[in-house]
């Protein structure tokens, strides 16, 4: 092998280690202009377009949102199809309350027979309907403040 | 309607094609540089070149099919930069292969095995947990049950090597275990179960930890009562600096847990009292012990040593010296006039070869892995993922300071491997696992539908701030 030859190699092997460092960095930039929803202020998403067969059956059902009226979350607006909705402290559910007087499970909102039900998952502090702890599901009517810890929450039409 | 959900309209990409160019070109670099080892080394093209070449792509592309089945929208960015690094690692040691094979000619000396099979078995066998973790770990957030069997099963290991029988002292320091005809390492293994329980201890300590008892010079400093877990970390890695004469994992493992703690509680007067302790024990170890001593010493002036315990350092920091700007060209420096030159010193091997330019790409290549993890830390939303992420970025982070700090003689030197490029095995799989680990947790994070509740995908809700 030439003296020439190696060098050209040489400096090829390093001008392609280069190109790879490069190419990171390109992949990198490309990574920043991603949309935010990987940083925590973008945990949600963009409501799916409903389709109509949903639409049917969440007018049957009472109440269309749960808005957060007390407490850390005060003005998130949670909005209700067919699908329950968690209450606590665990990363995952629906509605993560930053709370000490809530649990990690603290409680869960369902729809049932055209009404959205509340119902207590064994929580410490208790659930709470306007001024009653709730020991069995309870159908949440609209408009009356549903208490989890220091949360106040209110189901809208 | 807030700026955030605007922006989720877009999709996010799973930048798995970006992946898989990266990691092509990672494997052109692995057959090039391998090339011009066997040209310039006089040996011609190596005779199994295609078959080592082969099994290396096959082994990248098994990862890469299964990160894109299994953690598809995982970071694109941390598999290709830790196979690049294996794969430089790969060429390294062969090329320190057939130095050492042509030096045995010249002495007409036995020729020594070859590392490089060995090495690219142990990354065959790292691919299989990368693969057996990203199938059973299905969600990071499962490991937190298990934070106190991971902290006693990672203590237990730490101390395995001091067990009779099985534990090994290799060059003065006892960290082998051998079985069998089976050896390792078994702090490696302990670096990540520790993380793993560091990051479940703090997620649920972190409030007490974080509390201010009393202020002094302006910071805030926990109780007493609190001051605890410190130290016994603290105690735990003088002990495996004391009987194990291990400076590496010890300094590892107290850095490891400061820094989390910091990350977790946030209170700046965790790093100045780990700092206190850390200088404490440094002081100690520096006064009591031979080899901490020794290392010291060498540190300052190793050239009134160059013969003898200095010789290493010597040696490397003429290797650096050698390799100029852009370097000797592989196959072209010296690199095993540095005793060990494949598993603590292989950075001043690299750094003889490929120069300055080669040294600066490959510590970004570092820089650009614990960034990634670091932003996985970032992004995930569960404090548990948060905490492992930067605690398994910071292992790495640590240990590339702490060999390339003392390859350089910027610190004294503490044997540790350099991640990914190292000859050695526990290191290499362990190394993996980690990567396997963050691919998991950043799958999570830059997933763009965030499973909430247990209902199917359509039936997810969505939380709105006006």
């Amino acid at each position: 092998m030439s003296e020439l030859a190696l060098t050209l190699i040489r400096l090829a092997f390093l001008g392609l280690l280069w190109l790879f460092v490069l190419l990171t960095v390109l992949v990198l930039r490309k990574d920043l202009r991603q949309p935010a929803e990987t940083r925590p202020t973008g945990r949600s998403r963009q409501p799916k377009a409903p389709k109509p067969a949903k639409v049917a059956r969440q007018a049957k059902v009472r109440g269309t949102k749960l808005v957060v009226t007390e407490g850390p979350l005060t003005g998130t607006v949670i909005p209700l199809n067919t699908a329950q909705v968690t209450i606590g402290r665990a990363p995952d559910s629906t509605v993560v309350i930053e709370d000490d007087y809530a649990s990690s499970r603290h409680a869960r909102v369902y729809p049932s027979e055209g009404a959205w039900v509340v119902e207590d998952l064994g929580s410490t502090n208790g659930t709470w309907i306007d001024r009653t702890r709730i020991t069995t599901p309870t159908v949440l009517p609209v408009g009356v403040p549903l208490r989890v810890g220091r949360t106040t929450l209110q189901l809208q039409r | 309607m807030s700026v955030g959900s605007q922006q989720l309209a877009r999709r996010q990409p799973s930048r798995r094609g970006a992946e898989l160019m990266l990691l092509g070109c990672a494997w052109a670099l692995g057959v090039l540089g391998t090339l011009q080892v066997g040209w310039a080394t006089g040996e011609g093209t190596p005779s199994r070149l295609w078959v080592t070449v082969g099994v290396v792509g096959a082994l990248a592309l098994v990862m890469h099919i299964v990160v894109r089945i299994k953690a598809r929208y995982a970071d694109p960015l941390l598999l290709p930069v830790a196979t690049l690094l294996t794969i430089l690692g790969l060429v390294m040691i062969y090329r320190i292969d057939v130095a050492s094979a042509q030096r045995a000619e010249r002495n007409s000396a036995p020729q020594p095995t070859p590392d490089v099979y060995a090495q690219l078995t142990w990354f065959a066998i790292a691919v299989v947990l990368f693969v057996a973790v990203l199938v059973l770990v299905k969600d990071h957030r499962r490991l937190q049950r298990y934070t106190y069997s991971f902290g006693l099963l990672g203590l237990l290991l730490l101390v395995l090597p001091l067990a009779p029988i099985i534990g090994t002292t290799v060059n003065g320091a006892t960290l082998w275990v051998r079985i069998g005809g089976f050896s390792f390492q078994p702090a490696e293994a302990a670096k990540i179960l520790l993380t793993l329980f560091f990051a479940g201890y703090l997620v649920v300590k972190r409030d007490s930890l974080a509390l201010v008892r009393s202020k002094f010079l302006g910071l805030g400093f926990p109780q007493i009562r609190d001051l605890g877990p410190l130290f016994i970390a603290w105690v735990v890695s003088l002990g495996v600096l004391v009987f194990e004469r291990d400076l590496g994992t010890s300094l590892l493992f107290f850095g490891l847990f400061i820094t989390m703690l910091y990350i977790a509680t946030q209170r700046r007067s965790w790093l100045i009292l780990g700092s206190i302790f850390f200088a404490i024990g440094a002081l100690l170890a520096y006064q009591f012990f031979d080899h901490v001593h020794n290392r010291v010493i060498v540190w300052l002036d190793p050239w009134s040593y160059a013969d003898t315990s200095g010789y290493q350092i010597v040696q490397s920091l003429y290797g650096f010296a050698n390799g100029g700007i852009m370097g000797a060209g592989l196959g072209q420096g010296f690199p095993n006039f540095v005793p060990f030159a494949n598993t603590d010193f292989i950075v001043a091997a690299i750094g003889e070869e490929l120069g300055l330019t080669g040294m600066f790409a490959l510590l970004l290549l570092y820089a650009v892995l614990i960034e990634r993890g670091l932003r996985t830390a970032v992004s995930v939303r569960d404090s548990f993922g948060q905490l492992l992420a930067a605690g398994l970025s910071i292992t790495l982070a640590l240990q590339v300071f702490v060999i390339v700090g003392g390859v350089t003689r910027l610190i004294p030197l503490t044997g540790l491997t350099t991640p990914f490029l190292s000859y050695g095995g526990s290191s290499l799989v362990a190394n993996w696992v980690i990567v396997a680990l963050l691919l998991r947790i950043s799958d999570r994070a830059r997933r763009p539908e965030i499973h909430q509740i247990d209902a199917d995908d359509a039936l997810t809700q969505v939380v709105r701030r006006v």
